[in-house]
């Protein structure tokens, strides 16, 4: 087929809106002046700067216990979920469970928040728990959206996943759970992996539930860096913002490699 | 067929799952309906019972105290008595703030996820044509944005479309004057298009990356022009992708909260802002409800036409 000249312009001129707002964030982190769009000169100091603000060093970390701590509630419930929905066929409430399951995806953030403060205010009032609003609040509303973004990773692992080598441990005499723990397990580890990471992503990168079922000085990064950008630029932001960057940067590059490598050797190009 | 609740004799090998299986027959559960039950009951009270509850305050009206809202239920003398209000439903017709957000939110997500397809389908179409060794490349640059955060990558936009920002330095560099680009509706395209190029791009090219190229060569081969190709082969046979990639930015856009407050003026009218603006700023809970109630359903509409429309295009490739 002859290879028009439409399809390339435009997919560079999409890579260049998708890449040059980013690039131009991680230069002017570089840069001297606090003037976060007027080039002066080379400088690190804001990341020094960076180092200095507790506030937004301890929102950092608070953020990445809750992001922990989602992750793993939700890869636990969003495993057990995509077990019952593709393996056990015909069960009551199924579509009631599927439905409910992936509804979070399509939730808006807002009404998830509110939902979810409305709900922790009613069961404070009526049956004292939980106490107050602060991180185990964030943790459980981030565990349940969190939850069906899994559930879809694992799910879509499961259902390609070939059932003889179940069945085959199953004849050979081990209980579910053993097959459950020596095959399944093993062989779905990388969704597993992925569905970790997405959701730890995810918590790490909400700013609207959070907002809404924090309590005071419970505020995650997203909150502290909200609150700055709101009063305008800042550049310390742009070197926090170059610092995430890279780490995912990092880790997408890994993960390529790694899928690229461990691919058969006849299956690459 | 496998599945796990098979009766099969026990294992010789004590492992450690033995004993917690014996455990929980023992109390009379079967491990089946503890995978099951977990998950239900989770998402039972930390997602159900919440729209629910959402729904109940959003009969409330507005009180000073602690809760802020009128109880549902009183009890005066032994009896139970139950109190709904309607004025917040009322407001909402009858206000025109709500009715003028909900349909600039509409024709906000509208615009965008038209000119979001536009940007999207050649970027996806030349990922998957192009040769191997790229196509893993190209892919990775659309998923890595993905992966960075929302929040830092609407202020990279602040950054670029500011009074000084590099657009209009690049301008001032031709002696063209500076253009108001922050805090209009403008903005707040830019911000969406953006922000959901990636979630655009991806499912349209797990689609077209499968189109048969032979299809494509026998249309040229019988003399069509690359354009009518396009528009009697590819573009039917990508439906499914375009329909899966316009309900993943149409639908989280019409709720947008951090677009609209960063990038848009105050006359951006957006209906997740509104709702926000009730909350925190008014501290309305039932009206904030309220909202919320009918922004659920401005929401679930789009998404049963499209997935109508989904299975539509699924039957018909099926019947042929």
């Amino acid at each position: 087929m002859r290879r028009g000249w439409f399809i390339p312009i435009a997919a560079s001129l999409g890579f260049a809106f998708l890449y040059a707002p980013i690039i131009s964030l991680v230069v002017f982190s570089f840069n001297e002046s606090n003037l976060v769009t007027v080039w002066s000169g080379f400088s690190t100091k804001w990341y020094g700067a960076l180092l200095a603000d507790r506030q937004l060093l301890d929102a950092a970390w608070r953020s990445a216990q809750v992001a922990f701590a989602a992750a793993c509630i939700a890869l636990v419930l969003g495993t057990l979920c995509a077990v019952a929905l593709v393996r056990f066929r015909k069960f009551r409430g199924r579509t009631v469970l599927a439905g409910t399951a992936s509804a979070p995806l399509v939730m808006p953030d807002v009404i998830t928040g509110l939902a979810l403060l409305l709900l922790f205010v009613a069961m404070e009032a009526t049956l004292g728990w939980p106490a107050g609003r602060g991180l185990l609040t964030i943790i459980i509303a981030h565990s349940t959206f969190c939850t069906a973004y899994v559930v879809v990773v694992v799910q879509s692992r499961l259902s390609d996943l070939d059932l003889s080598l179940e069945e085959a441990a199953m004849d050979l005499g081990a209980s579910p759970i053993r097959v459950f723990f020596d095959i399944t397990l093993p062989i779905i580890a990388p969704a597993l992996v992925s569905g970790w990471l997405l959701a730890f992503t995810l918590s790490l990168d909400d700013l609207v539930i959070a907002s809404f079922v924090s309590g005071p000085g419970s505020s995650t990064l997203p909150m502290v860096i909200f609150s700055k950008v709101r009063l305008g630029v800042s550049p310390d932001v742009n070197a926090l913002a170059t610092i995430i960057i890279g780490i995912v940067a990092l880790g997408v590059l890994g993960a390529t490699l790694f899928q690229l490598r461990s691919r058969p050797r006849k299956m690459r190009a | 067929m496998s599945s796990y609740d098979t009766e099969s004799p026990a294992p010789r090998r004590r492992r450690p799952w033995t004993a917690v299986e014996r455990a929980l027959a023992a109390i009379g559960l079967s491990g089946k309906a503890l995978v099951i039950a977990a998950p239900a009951i989770w998402l039972t009270v930390f997602f159900l019972i919440p729209l629910l509850v959402v729904f109940g305050i959003s009969l409330t009206v507005k009180q000073f105290g602690r809760p802020p809202y009128t109880p549902l239920l009183t009890n005066e003398d032994g009896t139970v008595q139950l109190t709904l209000h309607l004025n917040n439903y009322i407001r909402l017709f009858t206000d025109g703030l709500y009715v003028s957000a909900y349909v600039s939110s509409i024709r906000i997500a509208l615009i965008s996820t038209i000119i979001t397809l536009c940007i999207g389908y050649p970027m996806a179409y030349a990922i998957a044509r192009a040769p191997d060794q790229w196509r893993n490349v190209l892919l990775m640059l659309v998923i890595l944005p993905f992966w960075t955060s929302f929040l830092l990558r609407v202020y990279a936009l602040t950054g670029f479309m500011r009074g000084n920002g590099v657009i209009n330095q690049f301008l001032g560099l031709f002696g063209i004057e500076p253009l108001v680009m922050m805090q209009t509706d403008f903005a707040v395209y830019v911000g969406i298009i953006y922000s959901y190029l990636p979630f655009m791009i991806l499912p349209l090219y797990t689609n077209l990356v499968k189109l048969d190229s032979v299809l494509l060569e026998a249309s040229a081969d019988l003399g069509a022009k690359p354009l009518r190709t396009f528009l009697t082969i590819t573009l039917p046979l990508s439906m499914p992708g375009i329909i899966a990639g316009s309900m993943l930015v149409f639908i989280p856009a019409i709720g947008e909260f951090v677009i609209p407050s960063l990038l848009g003026g105050p006359s951006t009218l957006m209906i997740g802002r509104v709702l926000w603006d009730e909350f925190f700023g008014n501290t309305n809970w039932p009206r904030a409800s309220a909202v919320a109630v009918a922004m659920l359903i401005v929401v679930v509409i789009p998404i049963m036409l499209l997935q109508k429309a989904q299975d539509a295009v699924q039957d018909r490739e099926r019947t042929k």
